[in-house]
Formats: C-alpha cells, structure tokens, sequence
C-alpha cells in the first residue's frame, strides 16, 4: 500500500467531569494509509466519536500525537486548525447539520466561503460536488425540504466541495432508512474507488462497515482488529 | 461580503422575534430622540441669542424692576449702538393655564435690536399707530387661532386690571432657531395707565436690551454699565444674551439633569432588549457554530455572524425609530407647548440615536459572541444530539 | 384545576440570563415609572404641607401669587378687623403681614444663579405656622439686619449658611438662625424682619396677609366679606390651596413627561418581555406536547406561561420598586415655573404609588405573556411532540 496518511500514536484522552476524570481512549495507535477506507465500530460510549473528532482536529488528546498527511496537528492553534480543516477535512455528521436558512446550493458553497475563489468559480464547484451526490436538479431546496438521505447527500456534497483528501464521517447512515442508507454506502464508496479520498467512517452498523476495506473494533476505549 | 446573506437569513429566521426586537429598539430610540429633544428644546432660547446683544436686569431678581432713566446713560458707553426696553407683563388669556410670555416693548427701537422677528411693513405700521395694538408670533397666533385685527383682553397679574388690545400684526422668525410664540405690546400704553393708577410703578422696565459693535468686549461693557449703577437702590447686572438665557435653563437645573439620566436609561432598555433577542438566537445556535467550525471557519467569522447579526438588526431599529420619531414629535410638542414655543429635532440629535443603537448592536453582541467562540466544538455539536 | 407553580418557578430560574435580562428591563422600568409618581408627589406634598388647613391668605386680586401681590397698609388695617380670625391668650389677632420677594443667588453646587424667595416675617408669623422651629442659632432681632434661613436654602445657596452674610438691597444681611418647617416649602426661604426687608427694597407695601381662623368652618364667611369689600381688591383662599396651586405648572410638566417615558419605556419592556415568553415556548415545544399527552388542559398551559411571565414581572417590579424607594434620601431643587423661586423637595413614596408600580409592573407581564402563552396552549398535541 501506498504511504501512511493518518497516524495516531500513543493516544490517551480523558474528560473531566467535576473532579472525576473519565478516560475515553487508552493507548492507541493506528496508521491509515492513504486512499484507505477504514471503518471503526464499537457499541456507544466506546469512544469511536471521540476518536474521529481527535483526527478532525476539533477535539486534543491528552497524550500522544495526530499526524495527518505529515502535520502534527494536535500542536496547532484554534484558528491554524480551522484553516487546516476547511482545506483537508470533509466532515459528515449523523443528523446532517445542514443550515436550516440556506437552500441546497448555498449550503455547499458555505465551506468556499473561506477560499479565494470567486463566484463563478464558487458556482462550478458547488454543481459539480451537487452532480456527483445526484441532487443537481434540487438546488434551490432547503433542508427542510428534503429528505433525509437527499439531506445527508448534500451534506456530502458539503463535505466534498472543497476536495479534500480525508473525508470524515459520523454515523453517515446513523439516522437512515434502509434505501437511502444504501445510497449513501454506495456514494462513499464511489468517493473512495474513483476519487482517490482516504475515508474514516464511524458507525455501529455491520452493513454499513461492509463496503470500507478495513474494520477496526473499539471497545471501552481500546481499539482491537 | 460573501456573509451578508447568511446574516440576512438568520436575522429573519424568528421573524416574529426579530420584529418584536426591532419594534422595541425603535420606541426606544424614538424616546431617545425625544427626550433629547426636549433637552434641546431647554436651550432654544439660548441657541437663537445674538453675541452682539446685551441684557441689563436688576441685581436683586427679575422681579425688581429698573428705572426708565437709565436708558439715557447706558446709551452713553462706548461701544453701545443700540439701546431699547422691555418689560414682562404677565396677563392671563381667559385661563392660567394658557401661558405665553408677553412683553411690553419700546415701538421704536424694540424691533431694529431684533431683526430675527419679521414683520410685514403694513403691520409694523399699524402697530406704531395704535396703543393698544399688538404684534404676536406666528405659532401663538396658530395656537389661540388668532388673526390680524382680533380684539383680545388679558387680566393682569403683574399689573392689576383688565387690559384691552388688538392684534395687528404677525411676525415670524428670521431663522429656524427664533421664537414665534411671543407677544409684544407698547410699553406707553401700560406706562400710561400706571401713571393713571399707581403712579410709583410707572417708569419701570423689566430690562434694556443693548446692542453692541464689537462682542468681544461684552465683558468689559457690561462692567462698565453695572459700575454706573453701584451702590444704587437699583444695582444692574449685565449679561450677554446667552448667558441670561442660559440661567433660565440652570434654574431648571433638576429636571433637565433627570432627563438626560433617563435618555440614558432608555439606550440601557435597547441595550436589554436586543441582548436578550442575540443571547437566546445565539444559544439556540450553538450547535451550527459548531458545524461552521468543524467546516473550518474560524472565531472571526463566527463573530462576524453575530455581531453582524446584532449591529443589522440594531441599524434596522434605530432608522424605524428616527421615522416613527416625527410623529411622535408633533404629538408631544403640542402636549408640552405651554412649556416649550420650539420643539425641534436636531438633526446631531438623530445621528447620535442612531450611533448609540450601533453601538447597542455591538455591545448585545458581546456576551452570545463569546460564548459561541469559547463553546469547544465537541460540546456544541453534542448539544443536537 | 392543577396549575403548574413548580413547573413556571422551575423554568425561570433554569433559563438564568434570558430570565435576569427581562427582570432587569421591567425593574427598570418600574423604577423610572415609580421615580417619576415620587417626585410629582414630593412636589405636591411639599406645597401642600407648607399651608395649614386652618389658615387663610389674602393677595391682590388675579396676582396669582405672593410675588406680584401689592396689599396697602390701608388695606391690611381693615383686613386684620375681620371677626372671623383668631385672637390669641394675648388678645392679639393672629395675623400676619409679610413681603415676599426673590433674590438672585448663586448655588453651592455649581455657582449658578437661581431665585430664592426672601420673606419679610413678623413674630405672629411663627405663631401661626406651628411646625416653625430654629434648630441652630436663633431669631433675628427686630430693627435688624439679621435673616434666619430655611434648611433647604441654607443648604443649597452660597452665602445662605449659618454664620454666612449675603448682600442684597444695599446692605449685608447675616444669618444668625437656620430653621425647619417640617418639610415644607418654607425650608426654601430666608426669613427676617419684614419692615426691615421692606425698607431695604424700597416698597412700603405688603405682599400678603396671613391669618388663623377661629375655626376652619369659618373661612367662607371671611372670603365673601374681604372679596366683596369694596375697599379692597382682595382675592381670599385657603393656605393649603394656595399652595397647591402653585405647583400645578410644574406638577402638570412632571406628569405629562412622566405619562409620555413611562409609556415609552413599558412598550420597550412589553416587547423585551415577550421575546423572552415566545422563546420560552418556542424551546419547550416538545415539553408541552408532552404535558398536554399527559393530560393537561389548554386552560392549564395558558396559565402555566401566563405565571411564569407574572413571576418574571413581579419580581421586576420588585426590584424596581425597592431600588426607586431609596431615592426618598435624594433631594431635589428646581424652579416652582408658578413662582420662577428655587424650591427644594424630595422624591416621596407612598403606599398608593408602590401599588401602582406593582400593578404597573404586573400588566406589562400579562400583556408581554398573553400572546405566547395563548401560542403555547393552541398547539396540537401531535405536532408539538413531533418537534425537533
């Protein structure tokens, strides 16, 4: 396989709650390669969130490292994070989190919002992220009218925009019925074959976990093959 | 701005809160607007005195009076172009309540010292030939519907008995700051029944009005006057017309202060409105910050969105109050028109209601701001979940 | 029918700065509303309490006031006839002849000059004005230039303390006396010796006969007489009335501007209330689904929303209440526009006027709570749970 793309080692995470510290992740480590399509499984509470938000660089580790495409992530500050993210990072969460005020269209525009590009440029990347998800005829939507496996594709769509090498997901399929939860399997794994993206999905459901190349198990908070 | 129209969405995401929001930003800056207006409308009278002009009254109180003589040798000072004298008469127009000040002035000279007053020549005419003919200020005559030639009787209360007069004439004011709610009769007309009735009390004026060449020595010529008449019965006290205008206005001086607290308490109601519309908005938000941030927008444009939000909103209410402020003007004005013959909204009293709703945009914007950028993106994405 | 106290209580305090911002809103208000009703019956009080009940004044016919009266000696010798007032132990009628005029005088706190009203007194003036009393020095001696001064102007005049002398009618004038009269306008004034004071001015006239009345009953009798006497051009009014009306420019200003704030600043706190009550449903959807499914009424929701707005504007209107009640220690000094002299009050509450705060305050919760409480009772049972 070809060079490691995310490195995670010797990573230990723990909340405080009061003065009671509640350990998350113990001791992981785990290289994904790039072009990779990893699927991370574990009953609730097992700390898979937790681990993917590490990598999203939106949550530290108490200990140990996040390198992502040779970055140190974990040492930089909020807003070089920020930055890092809108220009490496696609996010897909379980409930969507579309903006309930913008349609189809301006909602995978937002993330292009931080780039140079102007709006014709804007424009282009928006249909063609909106063709690749299938929605292009349903532009002028808003969320609320929608569906929700046409939402979670505009969601995509968001997360694709801006063509980033790691896509994220949390649960992509977590709040679906069982067709659109094919759909969105299917897309992913179009993103992943035909364009090339390294994909970090977490869920709890085995059909879903069967269309990633690898699946790793996490339970109470240590990771196992 | 690529944000604008995110801002303009979620402005009008709770139209209904939003409008409430903007509703209650707009009385209070109508408020504001009228409450410093009636601040201004307190020194009106000053605003409209000249610098060339001085006003010589007794020592004691305006209730002495100074003896007619005088004028001869005030006029004498150098520096002194013009002399002339009026006296406060004080009657009552059928009700108490029906207050207007009322001066008995010299015919001759009274109105080439004020040359803000205008009056038609026919009418300046008819005034000088008849004793008991009187020249009234536009918005007084508007006020009672009185017109050129009506007979009009007052009582007196300074000077007993009842007073019979014709109106005949109308002035209005040369600029926008001029009083055209005064009236003035001829002073021979009460000298001359004062002579009749109570002899001692003729030969009275309340003040003379002194015009000078060169305004930087008011100071010097109002020493000069007040010299002349040390250690008399009547001592003088000579001031410029702004500052004897002014010490009606520091007479006042309780209640013009109260309302300039109040005027800054109704920016502490907007200030408590619009906080309390972008704490809720930005709480109920907490969970799409998050989701802009994991996008990879960073603090600065979050504050953007709020604070864009909060000034938007704050501007829209601060322009609907300025508009619904001239009506309102009119309303009060007419309420509170015994006490102020002007009551005009200055256009630096608009410009600063506007600037204090910013203003009031920026500081709602502080605290929800804050806790939008300081919420760690974990806990805000929990928030949905 | 079960009203939901725990629940309205529980919301409020959980909802903390949304809660505290409109509580703070309606105390203001309630405050600026009650300051305003405390200083209009500070001024009133204050004029009011300066005359006693049983005690007539005589001016000048249509002179309005003190100040512009002209009583003639001649004119007050048949006054003081009159067999309607009172005869003291002495067999002396208790009547007084007093001079009021105004001097000019700058103020301790900003050396600006405003008017104080100096009065020409005689020793009955103090018999008849019982709540008189000197608290620091003493009288003025007759024949002299010597003037004692009410609290208030002692307080707020340069020259106008204990000890101090001020310069008027060509001569100095020493304060060797401060005295109170209970709270009332007199406090504003310096006192001496009314022949004295008439002579320094130059006017050999009086500006008003004072006078106790064997009984109160017998004031009518008294102002058909003296007004009806040819002799005398003579307007007769009760003391308390007298100086009522003497505040009615300035009370009638205080109240108008009062009426026009307090309505614009209970809009802006309706409005600021009702924000926070619409929120409050707007979030709570699903929870009043839920307690409609358990069997509430709509009747029961509305009143729910309803307390909890009331609680919020009661709690306001307290506040506000309390905070404006410490404004009593504030004393106030303005130009009575009636008698253009300085007088001195202070803001005054009473019970009827934190009854109206209260109720005052207590309306603009039902008006700010009304409409959302009506939106949270009309939801449908389904689509509120149904709510994201």
């Amino acid at each position: 396989m070809s060079e490691v793309f995310v490195q995670l080692q010797s990573i230990y995470k723990s909340y405080w709650r009061d003065s009671l510290e509640i350990p998350v992740l113990y001791n992981i480590n785990l290289n994904i390669a790039e072009g990779e399509f990893l699927a991370l499984m574990g009953p609730s509470g097992s700390g898979k969130t937790t681990l993917l938000n590490l990598i999203a660089g939106i949550d530290k580790p108490s200990q140990g490292e996040v390198i992502v495409n040779g970055q140190h992530i974990d040492g930089l500050s909020e807003n070089a994070l920020a930055r890092w993210r809108s220009q490496n990072i696609g996010f897909i969460f379980q409930f969507y989190n579309l903006m309930p005020v913008l349609n189809a269209f301006e909602n995978v525009e937002l993330p292009l919002l931080l780039t140079k590009m102007n709006k014709k440029e804007r424009r282009q990347h928006v249909e063609t992220a909106l063709s690749i998800v299938g929605l292009s005829d349903r532009m002028k939507h808003y969320p609320n009218q929608l569906s929700g496996g046409q939402e979670q594709r505009v969601a995509i769509a968001r997360a694709i925009v801006t063509d980033p090498n790691l896509i994220l997901a949390d649960e992509p399929t977590g709040d679906l019925d069982k067709q659109s939860e094919e759909e969105i399997m299917n897309l992913l794994s179009r993103l992943n074959g035909e364009f090339n993206k390294t994909i970090i999905m977490v869920t709890h459901d085995p059909r879903a976990a069967e269309k990633a190349h690898i699946i790793r198990h996490l339970d109470k908070g240590e990771l196992y093959d | 701005m690529k944000f604008l129209k995110l801002i303009r969405r979620n402005t009008t995401r709770h139209f209904l809160r939003t409008s409430l929001t903007i509703l209650g930003l707009a009385i209070a800056v109508m408020a504001f607007v009228i409450i410093r207006t009636s601040i201004d409308a307190w020194y009106s009278g000053a605003r409209a005195s000249s610098p060339n002009r001085l006003v010589v009254t007794n020592k004691i109180s305006l209730v002495f009076s100074l003896p007619i003589a005088y004028k001869e040798k005030i006029a004498k000072i150098k520096g002194i172009t013009g002399i002339t004298y009026a006296q406060w008469f004080g009657g009552i127009y059928v009700d108490a309540k029906n207050f207007f000040p009322q001066f008995a002035v010299d015919k001759d000279t009274y109105f080439d010292l004020y040359p803000e007053f205008l009056i038609p020549p026919q009418q300046k005419e008819a005034f000088m030939k008849e004793r008991n003919a009187v020249i009234v200020g536009r918005k007084l005559a508007d006020r009672f519907g009185w017109s050129v030639g009506d007979p009009i009787r007052l009582t007196g209360s300074v000077f007993p008995g009842q007073w019979d007069f014709v109106i005949r004439g109308i002035y209005t004011g040369a600029k926008e700051t001029t009083d055209e709610a005064t009236w003035f009769m001829r002073y021979d007309y009460l000298d001359e029944r004062m002579k009749k009735e109570t002899p001692q009390r003729a030969g009275q004026v309340g003040s003379f009005i002194l015009r000078i060449d060169d305004p930087s020595k008011a100071a010097e010529i109002s020493k000069k006057v007040d010299n002349l008449f040390k250690n008399s019965l009547a001592e003088t006290k000579t001031q410029t017309e702004e500052a004897f205008q002014l010490s009606f206005v520091s007479m006042a001086g309780s209640i013009v202060e109260g309302l300039r607290i109040i005027s800054i308490l109704v920016i502490g109601i907007i200030l408590l409105v619009l906080a309390n519309t972008m704490a809720m908005t930005a709480r109920e938000r907490i969970s799409e910050y998050a989701v802009m941030k994991t996008l990879g927008f960073r603090s600065i444009h979050i504050l953007g969105l709020i604070f864009g939000e909060s000034v938007f909103i704050a501007a829209v209410g601060g322009v609907c109050g300025i508009i619904i402020t001239y009506p309102i003007k009119i309303l009060v004005g007419t309420a509170l028109s015994n006490f102020f013959p002007m009551f005009k909204v200055d256009i630096l009293t608009v410009i600063l209601g506007l600037g204090a709703s910013l203003l009031v945009g920026l500081l709602a914007a502080i605290f929800p701001a804050l806790k939008a950028i300081k919420t760690p993106i974990v806990d805000g994405l929990r928030i949905i979940e | 029918m079960p009203l939901l106290w725990n629940y309205s209580y529980k919301n409020i305090s959980t909802r903390k700065l949304t809660s505290s911002l409109t509580i703070f809103g309606i105390a203001l208000v309630v405050f600026v509303f009650t300051a305003v009703l405390m200083l209009s019956n500070g001024l009133n009080q204050t004029l009011v309490d300066t005359g006693a009940e049983d005690n007539a004044i005589v001016i000048r016919r249509a002179s309005q006031t003190e100040i512009q009266s002209i009583i003639y000696r001649s004119m007050a010798n048949i006054i003081k006839t009159d067999p309607a007032i009172k005869i003291d132990s002495n067999g002396t009628p208790m009547v007084t002849n007093e001079i009021l005029v105004l001097i000019n005088l700058p103020k301790r706190s900003n050396s600006k000059f405003s008017n104080v009203p100096v009065r020409g007194v005689t020793p009955m003036s103090l018999e008849i004005r019982p709540q008189f009393k000197i608290i620091k020095g003493r009288m003025w001696r007759p024949g002299t230039s010597e003037v004692i001064a009410g609290v208030k102007a002692a307080s707020t005049f340069k020259g106008c303390g204990m000890g101090e002398t001020v310069h008027f009618g060509m001569r100095d004038w020493k304060i060797v006396g401060i005295f109170e009269t209970g709270g009332s306008g007199f406090e504003s004034e310096l006192w001496g010796d009314v022949d004295q004071l008439m002579d320094a001015f130059g006017r050999p006239v009086f500006s008003s006969l004072t006078m106790k009345l064997k009984s109160s009953n017998q004031f009518d009798g008294l102002k058909a007489r003296l007004e009806n006497d040819p002799r005398l051009n003579v307007e007769v009014k009760r003391e308390k009335e007298y100086y009522r009306d003497q505040s009615s420019s300035t009370t009638l200003f205080i109240n108008i501007l009062g009426i026009i704030i307090s309505i614009i600043f209970s809009l802006g706190a309706i409005v600021g209330a009702m924000i926070t009550m619409y929120a409050a449903v707007a979030n709570r959807t699903v929870e009043i689904g839920t307690l409609r499914a358990l069997g509430f009424s709509r009747t029961t929701v509305l009143f729910a929303f309803l307390t909890e707005s009331l609680f919020i504007s009661l709690i306001g209107g307290l506040i506000g209440l309390i905070t404006a009640s410490f404004l009593r220690f504030i004393e106030v000094s303005t130009t009575n526009w009636d008698t253009f002299a300085e007088l001195a009050f202070s803001f005054r509450l009473s019970p009827r006027i934190a009854v109206q705060a209260i109720i005052f305050a207590l309306v603009m919760g039902i008006i700010g709570g009304f409409l959302p409480a009506v939106r949270a009772a009309r939801f449908r049972i389904i689509n509120a749970l149904r709510a994201k």
